[in-house]
């Protein structure tokens, strides 16, 4: 499995998938910050648009659909969203403006630092029209959500409505190892992923050219072969094997781990991270009295499978009919690293 | 859908899809519904367009330069000559004179470029805050002088696809002068009237020609295949990609296929005839680029597959929405 | 959401650079980042340079990310 979108998509445009043997299958996994967060995000983003309050978000959020409306559509009914590229850029805007501005914060740990940073930079120049409306997520809990190891309490069962199935086990999915993230894991460093060799699977931090995700997948095959269960560092000119402890420190700083809700993977523990007390000051959710109605389920969409590996995503009955890019009922088909995405762009 | 988005103007499958959707169920002529760049019309070719670029200047051009340009281009491509203009232009309420006259100088000397003649022309004015500076309609008059017609139905497997030189130039040029994504540095657009290039061929049979401006190569591959019974299959080392337009398109997650250009043509020809026609362009400094970048094929009717450079293969969609708004 | 691309160093301002690359430049944080000097190489995302790499690690990425590729 590649866990990463960016991987996902850096395979399907080279076509690297066509170059493997029958027996070897590439299975995307959960990878996709926008993909697996829930509609609900979406919801809020939208409540607070209709308030008057400028949203900023980076651009793959816009298209997604909430359970009645999209960024997107809001902006075309004249509320103000813009989309950039980092969120000092939606700090600037917040500054230049005046108004009360909200960055999305949607990512993973390459962005979550990111974000961090940006956090404290609000506070330190004062910026005080300026907020976070969060749902950034952690990739090693996925992946132990993914393989059935037990996060503390038993896993939950996933909320009705994310075309999600039962939980998974290690069976159920099938996999023999997993192509890890590039630059997720030069934040976290290869300690991140102890547990996998504890599970016997093997682990290889990849690259995104198609030269590294080749010979990723030939030293994934060469440990499956040899029933070696470690995890490698392939990416050695950006990861240093323990990662970024200048980042974790900045993270750490800023955000904590919370209880959050996957698309698909449902609510794992301690696989979100919130603000600190001493940011509290930028959650939207605290600033902004924001109303959603709970999401009602989408006929037909099996984006959670999709997003667990079970399924690849012309298995689902809509893709590529009722969901498409230029139409998409769910993120899977929307962002630009959704798999759903990935498979109709490049085939 | 009952609001425009902005991701219909993206020129990609949003466009299409509102043009067929809505404008084709109002606007039926035969001669329209060929959704050529130009009309057809007895010993001429008809063309209009409109401009909203922003910035109003960026490096290579401004807006004004780009009306004439891509006027011209759509005649160019239906394989007319370019003959008379007329332009429009919205301008917003306080728009400095000093720069309304740097644009029709622009437009003078686009003119004399590409030897055609402003013969009608109109301006209106609008509330400030109601034009973004400045908007240019445009409608060209064109004389027909390939010796065959270009005319798809003539398209055969075999036949090869030639481009003139590099792409993505004129959207990263516009994005990188917005100054938007925080980008500093200069890109030169490469807008430029084509007819003098593509006159070099006229004597050639050449089926299909078109320039791919909003929605890039990529979609001006599909339109060529779309629904037809032949596929189009392109090489991924053989397009020219600027190392600036591909650090851009890397930074930001664009795909290069997908960006403007304004200065670029790609061209069916058969393949007996890929040498003169590629010596022919090469005599033009807007063709010294030229070369050959796929071939039309049996295999996937319908479809565009390009051969990556993995060696291995992916098809090639157009842009769906709005890559780079207001680019054009 | 993991797209980073490698770009230089050619002016530090405080918790702040200006990197460049091919002859874009654009301003960047560099505070998730130790030690960060003039003419290093560092891998962009959002905004913000998140890792650093050697200049042989540069050259290594710029020739993987050039190699095959035409740039007309």
């Amino acid at each position: 499995m590649e866990v990463c979108g960016t991987h996902t998509v850096a395979i399907r445009r080279s076509g690297v998938q066509h170059l493997l043997p029958g027996t070897v299958r590439l299975v995307s996994g959960p990878g996709c910050p926008v993909c697996v967060t829930p509609d609900r995000f979406i919801d809020e983003a939208v409540a607070l648009a209709r308030q008057g309050v400028t949203v900023t978000s980076f651009g793959d959020m816009l298209r997604v659909p909430g359970s009645r409306s999209s960024l997107e559509k809001e902006r075309a009914s004249g509320w103000d969203i813009r989309a950039v590229y980092s969120p000092l850029d939606a700090l600037k805007i917040a500054s230049d403006c005046g108004r009360e501005t909200v960055f999305l914060a949607v990512g993973f740990e390459t962005t979550a630092p990111v974000i961090a940073a940006a956090a404290m930079k609000a506070l330190e120049k004062k910026i005080a029209n300026f907020s976070l409306l969060t749902a950034l997520r952690l990739v090693p809990p996925a992946l132990k959500a993914l393989i059935a190891i037990p996060q503390g309490d038993a896993a939950a069962q996933p909320p009705k409505g994310t075309g999600a199935t039962a939980q998974p086990t290690a069976a159920d999915t099938g996999l023999s190892g997993f192509l890890l993230p590039g630059h997720v894991s030069a934040v976290i460093g290869m300690q991140a992923y102890d547990f996998l060799p504890e599970r016997r699977l093997p682990g290889v931090i990849s690259g995104f050219a198609a030269e590294d995700i080749i010979s990723s997948l030939l030293m994934l095959l060469d440990m499956h072969n040899k029933g070696i269960y470690k995890v490698m560092n392939n990416y050695p000119r950006v990861v240093r094997d323990d990662g970024n402890e200048k980042s974790r420190q900045v993270l750490a700083e800023v955000f904590e781990p919370v209880d959050a809700d996957w698309r698909g993977l449902g609510a794992i523990p301690d696989s979100g991270l919130r603000l600190k007390a001493a940011y509290a000051a930028l959650d939207a959710r605290q600033r902004f009295a924001i109303q959603v109605e709970n999401a009602s389920p989408r006929g037909g969409c099996r984006c959670g499978d999709v997003l667990r590996g079970l399924i690849d995503p012309p298995a689902c009955p809509l893709f590529n009919k009722a969901c498409r890019p230029d139409r998409p009922l769910g993120p899977c088909m929307v962002s630009s690293e959704g798999s759903c995405s990935a498979w109709v762009t490049y085939g | 859908m009952d609001k425009v988005l902005l991701a219909h103007g993206g020129g990609g499958s949003k466009s299409a899809e509102l043009t067929r959707l809505v404008f084709q169920r109002f606007l039926r002529d035969p001669l329209l519904m060929e959704m050529d760049d130009a009309a057809r019309l007895p010993g001429q070719v008809f063309t209009t367009d409109s401009f909203v670029v922003r910035p109003l200047f960026f490096p290579g051009g401004d807006i004004g330069r780009l009306a004439v340009c891509g006027t011209v281009n759509d005649m160019a491509v239906m394989g007319a000559k370019p003959l008379y203009l007329s332009i429009a232009f919205i301008i917003e309420e306080g728009f400095p004179l000093a720069q309304l006259e740097k644009i029709l100088a622009s437009i003078a000397r686009a003119c004399r470029e590409s030897g055609t003649r402003i013969v009608c022309a109109d301006t209106k004015v609008v509330e400030k805050g109601k034009a973004d500076g400045m908007f240019i309609t445009t409608a060209g008059i064109g004389r027909p002088l390939f010796k065959k017609p270009v005319e798809p139905a003539r398209i055969r497997p075999g036949d090869v696809i030639l481009l003139n030189g590099p792409l993505g130039l004129h959207g990263i040029s516009v994005l990188a002068a917005r100054g938007e994504f925080g980008l500093q540095g200069k890109i030169r657009s490469d807008v430029a009237p084509l007819w003098e290039l593509i006159k070099k061929c006229r004597s050639l049979d050449v089926p299909f020609m078109r320039d791919p401006t909003r929605g890039g190569l990529a979609q001006t591959l599909n339109e060529l295949g779309h629904k037809k019974k032949f596929g189009v299959r392109v090489r991924e080392d053989r397009l020219p990609i600027p190392k600036k337009v591909a650090a851009v398109c890397d930074l930001l997650g664009f795909d290069p296929l997908h960006v403007a250009n304004e200065g670029k043509v790609v061209m069916v020809v058969a393949r007996q005839d890929a040498d003169k026609a590629l010596r022919a362009l090469r005599g033009h400094p807007l063709g010294r680029g030229a070369r050959v970048i796929g071939a039309i094929t049996k295999e996937n009717p319908g479809r565009v597959v390009m051969a990556t450079l993995s060696r291995s293969e992916r098809i090639v969609m157009p842009p769906v929405g709005e890559i780079l708004p207001r680019i054009c | 959401m993991c797209l980073a691309v490698p770009m230089q160093v050619i002016e530090i301002k405080g918790d702040m650079a200006v990197v460049e690359s091919a002859g874009l430049r654009r301003d960047v944080g560099i505070m998730l980042l130790d030690k960060v000097k003039l003419k290093d190489w560092v891998l962009i995302h959002a905004g913000f340079a998140i890792s650093k790499l050697t200049h042989k690690q540069a050259r290594e990425t710029l020739a993987i990310f050039e190699e095959g590729r035409f740039f007309g």
